[in-house]
């Protein structure tokens, strides 16, 4: 049984159908990307997941249960956590404070201090910065604050729409790095991306999104060999 | 579809069993009620060593001073700290004064035979008062729940509507109530009809309401009022409004019911508007259905403006400005809105986020200090969940 299943999900925008019939599932343990082009649907489907939006039709098991139709802060207190895109850091709160956000829905004090001690092992310059306004951080150091804000809701499924967009290519790279270590320690993820190259090389499996279905899946690897994702996602002529 | 409202109310047990736990991380109970302790001190100090304000000006001045912070820094609580924006809370502090007034004014009857103030300090009068000022609390926290409803639905311009609808609609039922009735012969032998619509006074205003209100009382609630506010602003429950207020995807993302949030600001605000209400109607011994209107909950939301979105100590500091400044300006009245107008453009184009922004006075210093000390030395943990 997969930690997350969606079955013939379709969304729709009032009139306008932005996914049709999609499924997909992420199994325990693993990193899973959906890739595909600008307004494919991407955010539409973590959206979706993470109880933003209501699905037309299909269905959407987390840990076997059903899940659409619940309201988002009942699904992110089950263990399903959403970094939206843009980060969605809450400028005028320290970083210290959006980090105790991240651990609102828990009250296990000592663990959440563990797991607050990981975050910033991750990320050493959000350390740095504990005590500043998280607005006037640069864009990398936001995304590190989103994830490692995420990371304090110890998710069992850790969603990340875009996390390389508009940064530098070093911090895309120590970002993915990141991606992996969160992994690596046991947490799954579901990676949303447009950087393509960067997310087929960490994930293990991907599935590749067109104007709102899903066209291909498969090993992420066997993806990135593939002529038609060379083509249209990794830049190959 | 976005969805709008989701469960109020509901999962309250769990939310509020973590709040209990930071409760007592914090060391609860008896060292939180000191700030409050002193606060009671300081108005006892006040009201002995002040005449009575029937005799001093500057005495009735104060006591409205301190019922501004209580409007402003509550309003805070919904405008500032949770980012709705409301003009409704003269509306609040109308529900609040009527309750209290009517209390106070027609239970003296019946307990003592007429409105004229019963006891001395702390005197039954006296309880009487307080149990109105809590009952006016606790009815405009009724009307909070309604008001803030609506505000899971609509947002910015629309939900300001709302809330000005609400004061007027306030307002305009107040002016329909029946004609107080006067005397105790009178209320025993009143009838059903009478009563319909209540006797309240009308549009000329509830008036011969019993002067209860005096320095001690105004400045104890203030620090209680201030004391909520602030371990509110700094508590799990308080930054989780302030999520709401900076961005409302992620705040659900991290598990908190928006819904729930943005309704308990109404209810809490409007909570501490209604007792403010009772003081004022005790203070000035009337009460008018023009004290619901537009032009009052205006004020108030000038003073969170000025202040920060969420400073205490900056509201504060701006509700005892705004309400000295007109005092001072006596002869010109006719000006005040213009002076008002024009502090708010120089406001939006010098400081846009008021004041203090965010901030308290205090850390305002302790950032000068900060800077002063060193620049860019290691920050020590703090520890998550304190
Ligand atoms: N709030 C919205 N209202 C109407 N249409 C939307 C909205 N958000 C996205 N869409 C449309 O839905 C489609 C998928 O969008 P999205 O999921 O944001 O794509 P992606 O994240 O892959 O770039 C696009 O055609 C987009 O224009
Ligand atoms: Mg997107």
């Amino acid at each position: 049984m997969s930690l997350l299943t969606v079955n013939n999900l379709s969304v729709s925008y009032g009139a306008i159908e932005a996914i049709r019939n999609c499924s997909l599932r992420v199994e325990q343990g693993e990193i899973v990307t959906l890739i595909g082009g600008n307004g494919a649907g991407k955010s539409t489907m973590l959206r979706t997941i993470s109880g933003l939006l209501t699905p037309k039709q299909g269905t959407i098991q987390f840990e076997r249960k059903e899940i659409q139709g619940q309201p988002p802060h009942r699904i992110a207190q089950s263990g399903l956590v959403h970094v939206p895109e843009g980060r969605g850091i809450f400028a005028n709160l320290t970083v210290e404070e959006n980090l105790q956000l991240g651990a609102y829905s828990r009250n296990d004090h000592a663990e959440i201090r563990k797991d607050r001690e990981r975050a910033l092992e991750l990320f050493p310059r959000v350390r740095e910065r504990l005590k500043q306004a998280a607005g006037t951080l640069s864009g990398g150091e936001q995304q590190m604050v989103a994830i490692a804000r995420a990371m304090l809701s110890r998710p069992r499924l850790l969603m990340l729409d875009e996390p390389s967009l508009g940064l530098a290519p070093q911090i895309v790279q120590t970002i993915f790095q990141v991606i992996r270590e969160i992994n690596n320690s046991g947490t799954t993820i579901l990676l949303v991306e447009q950087n393509a190259a960067m997310a087929l090389k960490v994930a293990h499996r991907a599935y590749v999104i067109e104007v709102g279905s899903i066209e291909m899946d498969g090993p992420a690897a066997e993806l990135a060999s593939s002529d038609e994702v060379r083509k249209a996602y990794l830049g190959a002529h | 579809m976005m969805r709008g409202t989701s469960s109020v109310g509901s999962d309250a047990a769990a939310v509020a069993k973590s709040e209990a736990a930071e409760v007592a991380v914090k060391g609860n109970g008896w060292t939180g009620l000191i700030p409050i302790a002193i606060g009671i001190l300081i108005a006892l100090v006040l009201h002995f060593s002040l005449p009575a304000p029937q005799r001093s000006y500057n005495t009735q001045i104060l006591q409205i001073i301190g019922i501004v912070i209580v409007l402003a820094v509550s309003l805070n609580i919904v405008n500032g700290m949770t980012g709705q924006f409301s003009i409704g809370h003269a509306g609040f502090m109308a529900v609040g004064g009527y309750t209290a007034a009517s209390i106070t004014y027609y239970g003296s009857m019946l307990l003592w035979g007429s409105t004229v103030k019963h006891g001395g300090f702390l005197g039954s009068g006296d309880w009487l008062f307080l149990g109105s000022c809590l009952a006016g609390g606790l009815v405009a926290a009724i009307a909070g729940y309604v008001v803030g409803l609506p505000s899971l639905r609509l947002r910015g311009d629309y939900l300001a509507i709302v809330t000005l609808g609400f004061g007027e609609i306030i307002r305009v039922v107040l002016q329909q109530t029946g004609p107080l009735i006067e005397d105790i012969e009178a209320l025993q032998s009143v009838g059903l009809k009478q009563l319909v619509p209540p006797p309240l006074g009308g549009s000329l205003g509830f008036s011969g309401i019993p002067k209860y209100t005096n320095l001690f009382w105004v400045y104890s609630i203030l620090a209680i009022t201030l004391v909520v506010a602030y371990r509110l602003k700094s508590s799990s429950a308080g930054r989780s409004m302030i999520s709401v207020r900076e961005d409302e995807i992620a705040a659900q993302a991290m598990g908190v019911n928006i819904a729930r949030q943005k309704v308990t600001a109404f209810v809490v605000a409007a909570f501490f508007a209604g007792v403010a209400g009772g003081l004022f109607a005790h203070s000035t011994g009337t009460v008018s259905p023009k004290d619901a209107g537009f032009q009052q909950s205006f004020d108030y939301v000038i003073m969170t403006v000025l202040g920060g979105r969420g400073s205490i100590s900056g509201v504060t500091l701006a509700a005892v400005f705004l309400t000295v400044l007109p005092e001072l300006l006596r002869d010109f009245e006719q000006y005040r809105l213009i002076v008002y107008a024009l502090l708010l453009i120089i406001m939006m184009l010098v400081r846009p986020q008021g004041l203090l922004g965010i901030h308290e006075v205090w850390e305002m210093f302790n950032r000068r200090r900060r800077k002063a000390e060193t620049s860019g030395s290691d920050v020590s943990p703090a520890e998550v969940g304190s």
